[in-house]
């Protein structure tokens, strides 16, 4: 009898695993609360307990293996009175050889779905400095932040558990190290005092990257953030600028329910004096960060806890950036426009092709990279070209993104609207905990679907 | 203590004339509707401000709440720009756009004006972890009302300066009343100055109508906190005269209580010490009174005839 022992997930986005270190091998006896392997996951390293007792049969992958999903086997023990007859017989490496057979099949199945989905909007596979090999959105900001810190002395980062704990989700990993803890600062849990510190920082020249955990906990620092860095340079007349980045990720994680998953996107658009983006790819993460720190003005950058792990290429001159302001097309079409940002741009591009395959729709996908300023004239063109457009976001559909751009549609291209325009958004209530319940809360590819066959008059 | 000269003297005196016949002038332009909103005078506290401005470096920063007047003043900055800020026209300190509660002078280290209770407090302890980041050896004096002292934010300020040994002093112009309550029925433990012991930050009280006692304790928090050893709390026992703000008819206090205070009045403690050291005569000191008042009208004519702000500015300033 013999018990596999999986790969845990250890924390509520994690989906896949490092085996960074076995503690065991072959042939030693495990008992319940032994260490058995280091494992790395998104956020940090973490030891796993066995929960079964015996003998270890195998380690299925190696020291160093990377990107194990959760739920893989990755060790099979037995029973000790059982041993000798298991290495008779030899089932495990049959076991094994089924479970390589079936894990290529996923992985297959995978990759398709990635090349699909990930696969970089033409106008990126145009950039002549594209990098060969993929990171992670993670590695990208992380990375920006670092080289906008070598260039410039008076960028610093500061927030909760960013410096020694090498960040809540491991985007300032690193950076410690390099820059000393005078330039990466841990902070007490306290948001408001450390955000009006910050900008204190800001208004007398420092350029702070300020890191919220969450941006959820950005409700305890809002006063500082609208009434003291959005509008002290217009009541001063113009004298003093607040260049500061609120960083951090936004929106739904993973079972995390009410608290920790909202989206501020369209709080923080409505709020002059204040620049607003949301990167959707590693690419534009890079370009996005880098023309944020450099900013003059205090800028929302919302990032997404469960795209910290996308990965995709990017453009590493250490002077690449994407201006503010600015949509980008992420997919070329006739039949219907697709405004969306952040995570949703996914999903919309998943959707899309199905649109495609199953319907003959050939949608246009913008995504917005900024939401404030908002890149009117590009959503605009395309509009004029398609006659449809429906928005896709993950905030809460009252005063959400959506409305502000159905609002400017129907004054600016009324003429060209075919149909009305159709907001997907999550549904309007507090995010509830319960998986099942938490993707009917979220918008999916299904509601997306639906709302383009609406403005297409499709039954 | 630092020695006065008998320069310092005349200094003192003129600038707490200066802020006293300011504030009547812009209670007489608010009455005429020349001034609108919300507009906070800070006749009864010029010791104050004017006593901390005797110890300060020119490269210091300052950060104050939105009873700003007489700090701006005290700070050497034009009354003809700050009157016409309140009057909210174009050669105001802000053009127009900040009022009175919201004024700058990012030249002259002065960083508002801020009209949220308790928001300036982190936000000095920012400034002065510029100064200490730059390797500066200035320091950022934040000054926080009494009504601010039962502020979350504060706290959480005075744990960050504590912690990472900024060079803010903290003065707390306890002028009894936060808003229309007073400092008994907001604040647990009426010893304001001790609230940063638990982050072993020294604290001291102060007699803020007495300029003299101001200067000291401002002298030795200065240097406690330009050495290097993180903030310092001063806790300057003020009394406003006027009202909370222009609309506030102050009826939940005495008329023995205020003329009490009166009998200490701050600016006349240092006229009689002029003349009791004969730094200046009467004579002397009528020319000032003369001068002063003249500046201040001036300063108010300035201010009515300065244009309100080109309708183009509306859109201006949002963004660098």
């Amino acid at each position: 009898m013999s018990t596999e022992i999986l790969m845990p997930a250890l924390s509520p986005t994690m989906t896949e695993g490092n085996l960074s270190k076995w503690l065991i091998k072959k042939g030693d006896t495990v008992k319940a609360g032994d260490l058995i392997a280091e494992i790395e996951t998104d956020k940090a390293t973490m030891e796993v307990e066995a929960v079964d007792e015996g003998i270890v049969l195998d380690l299925l992958f190696k020291e160093g293996e990377v990107n194990i999903p959760v739920n893989k086997a990755i060790a099979i023990i037995g029973d000790p009175n059982e041993k000798v007859e298991v290495k008779k017989e030899a089932p495990i490496e049959k076991v094994i050889e089924e479970k390589n057979i079936e894990k290529n099949i996923e992985t297959k199945i995978e990759n398709k779905k990635a090349d699909l989905i990930d696969t970089p909007s033409p106008k990126i596979e145009e950039d002549r400095n594209l990098s060969s090999d993929e990171i992670t959105m993670r590695q990208a900001l992380r990375d920006t932040m670092a080289e906008e810190m070598r260039k410039d002395n008076k960028v610093f980062i500061l927030g909760e558990e960013v410096a020694e704990y090498q960040g809540a989700y491991k985007v300032t990993q690193g950076l410690l190290q390099e820059f000393g803890k005078e330039r990466v600062l841990d902070t007490p849990i306290s948001e408001h005092g450390f955000t009006g510190l910050a900008v204190g920082a800001a208004f007398k020249g420092l350029r702070p990257i300020l890191e919220f955990m969450t941006f959820n906990f950005s409700m305890q620092a809002i006063d500082q953030i609208i009434n003291s860095a959005a509008k002290t340079l217009y009541m001063s007349g113009g004298q003093i600028n607040c260049p500061i980045v609120f960083r951090g990720p936004n929106g739904a994680a993973a079972q995390v329910a009410a608290q920790h998953s909202q989206d501020f996107s369209s709080w923080y658009s409505q709020v002059p004096g204040l620049k607003v983006i949301a990167p959707s790819t590693p690419y534009n993460a890079k370009g996005l960060l880098r023309s944020a720190i450099s900013d003059p003005n205090p800028v929302i950058f919302l990032e997404n806890e469960i795209l910290y792990g996308l990965k995709g290429p990017v453009n590493n001159d250490i002077n690449f950036s994407i201006p503010i302001g600015k949509a980008n097309i992420e997919k070329e079409g006739n039949d219907l426009t697709i405004v969306t940002y952040s995570i949703m741009l996914q999903k919309s591009k998943e959707a899309a092709l199905r649109l495609k395959e199953e319907y003959n729709l050939d949608a246009e996908i913008i995504d917005l990279q900024t939401l404030r300023p908002l890149d009117t004239e590009t959503i605009l063109n395309s509009v004029k070209k398609t006659n449809r457009l429906i928005t896709v976001e993950e905030s809460w559909p009252f005063g959400s993104v959506g409305s502000e751009i159905a609002n400017i549609v129907q004054r600016d291209a009324f003429d060209y609207l075919d149909s009305p325009v159709i907001k997907v958004n999550s549904a309007d209530v507090p995010m509830p905990y319960a998986l099942s319940l938490e993707k009917l809360y979220l918008p999916q590819v299904d509601d997306i679907i639906n709302a383009a066959k609406k403005v297409s008059y499709i039954k | 203590m630092k020695k006065l000269q008998k320069a310092d003297y005349i200094k003192m005196y003129s600038f707490m004339l200066k802020i006293r016949r300011f504030e009547e002038r812009a209670a007489q332009l608010y009455g005429m509707g020349k001034i609108g909103g919300f507009c906070h005078l800070y006749i009864g506290q010029e010791a104050v401000v004017v006593g901390i401005l005797m110890t300060i470096d020119k490269n210091d920063s300052v950060v104050t709440t939105y009873r700003d007047h007489g700090h701006m003043i005290a700070r050497g900055l034009d009354p003809k720009r700050i009157m016409a800020e309140l009057t909210g026209r174009e050669d105001g300190y802000s053009a127009g756009k900040g009022g009175s509660m919201h004024m700058f002078s990012k030249e002259n280290n002065f960083y508002g004006g801020h009209g949220i209770v308790g928001a300036q407090v982190p936000i000095g302890t920012g400034i002065a972890f510029t100064h200490k980041y730059n390797g500066e050896k200035n320091i950022c004096r934040t000054y926080i009302g009494d009504g601010a002292m039962n502020n979350g934010q504060v706290f959480e300020a005075f744990n960050l300066a504590a912690l990472w040994k900024l060079p803010v002093l903290y003065i707390i112009e306890n002028n009894k009343y936060g808003m229309g309550t007073s400092v008994d029925r907001a604040a647990a433990g009426l010893d304001l100055h001790k609230r940063g012991e638990a982050f072993g930050i020294p604290g001291e009280k102060v007699d803020g109508m007495n300029i003299f006692s101001v200067i000291e304790a401002a002298d030795k928090a200065g240097k406690y906190v330009r050495e290097g050893n993180g903030p310092y709390i001063i806790e300057v026992q003020t009394y406003r005269y006027r009202g909370h703000s222009m609309s506030d008819p102050a009826k939940y206090r005495t008329k023995e209580e205020l003329d009490n205070y009166k009998q200490t009045d701050p600016i006349e403690i240092v006229k009689t010490e002029i003349l009791k050291k004969k730094i200046a005569t009467n004579d002397e000191i009528e020319k000032i009174n003369k001068d002063t008042l003249e500046e201040i009208k001036n300063a108010a004519e300035f201010a009515t005839n300065s244009p309100f702000p080109k309708d183009s500015e509306l859109y201006t300033d949002v963004y660098l």
